[in-house]
């Protein structure tokens, strides 16, 4: 497997979506080239980054000014 | 309400680059679903219906904006997801703390803020929300082969840009 054939298929890779025949054919690649091993790596890093830090608290008075023009009061709770 | 509303902030915030915009939408999305509960099918889940009043409400504003610095339509500078990467520095190990240091969040959110919005939506989406590829189709209208596609475009361009950051500021 060369280097750009793997790039393309490194998501599906790292989310656990491909097949098993792939999964290894990339493994092995990966286990012998240190460029895609880094590649690899950071992009899983990447990935886990953002879904962990990546997303913006509603702050609360936002949530407030929220309720206040749907007329439900700060006290409403609706779940 | 209290289940949405973040995800309707978050990506609103994220694809407007906007506080009092994204707030404004937030707004719009739940007066509008408020409005509309009647006809809600329940075909889908309420969060995806939401989440698609919340992405057109956003982008009806991006194309009003006078003049737009970025296209709504045009993928990233490349055509493909498969680029060779430029960046090879291996910052994969670096505990989070230590980044956190580096003023992550602003790193973080000024590398997403570089994306077109084709690509920032799917990500915020699926990798940020932690919706399926299939909610995040439906909520964009899009095939789910389409936000595969776009997911991983996504991912290897703020790869880039973070090895950048990484490389540059000398954490690695």
């Amino acid at each position: 497997m060369l280097c750009k054939e793997m790039l393309g298929k490194l998501s599906e890779y790292i989310d656990g979506e491909l097949e098993a025949e792939l999964c290894a054919k990339i493994e092995h690649h990966v286990a012998e080239c240190s460029n895609c091993n880094i590649v690899v790596d950071t992009l899983r890093k990447t990935v886990t980054l953002y879904h962990d830090h990546g997303h913006e608290p509603l702050p609360e008075e936002v949530k407030q000014r929220l309720l206040a023009a749907l007329d439900l009061g700060p006290a409403a709770d609706l779940r | 309400m209290e289940r949405h509303s973040p995800v309707v902030y978050n990506l609103a915030l994220r694809l407007m680059k906007d506080p009092q915009e994204a707030e404004e939408v937030l707004q719009e999305t739940f007066i509008s679903a408020f409005r509309a509960l009647s006809r809600f099918e329940g075909r889908s889940r309420l969060g995806t219906w939401l989440y698609r009043i919340a992405y057109n409400a956003a982008l009806m504003r991006l194309r009003k904006r006078p003049a737009p610095t970025e296209s709504l339509d045009e993928p990233v500078t490349s055509e493909s997801g498969d680029q060779m990467p430029r960046q090879l520095v291996d910052w994969g190990s670096i505990p989070d703390d230590l980044l956190l240091k580096r003023e992550l969040h602003t790193v973080l959110k000024a590398a997403l803020e570089t994306l077109p919005a084709t690509l920032r939506s799917v990500f915020v989406l699926r990798d940020i929300e932690g919706l399926s590829t299939a909610e995040t189709a439906e909520v964009l209208a899009l095939t789910e082969t389409n936000v595969k596609v776009r997911l991983h475009r996504a991912r290897v361009a703020l790869r880039e840009r973070l090895t950048g950051y990484f490389a540059a500021s000398q954490v690695v």
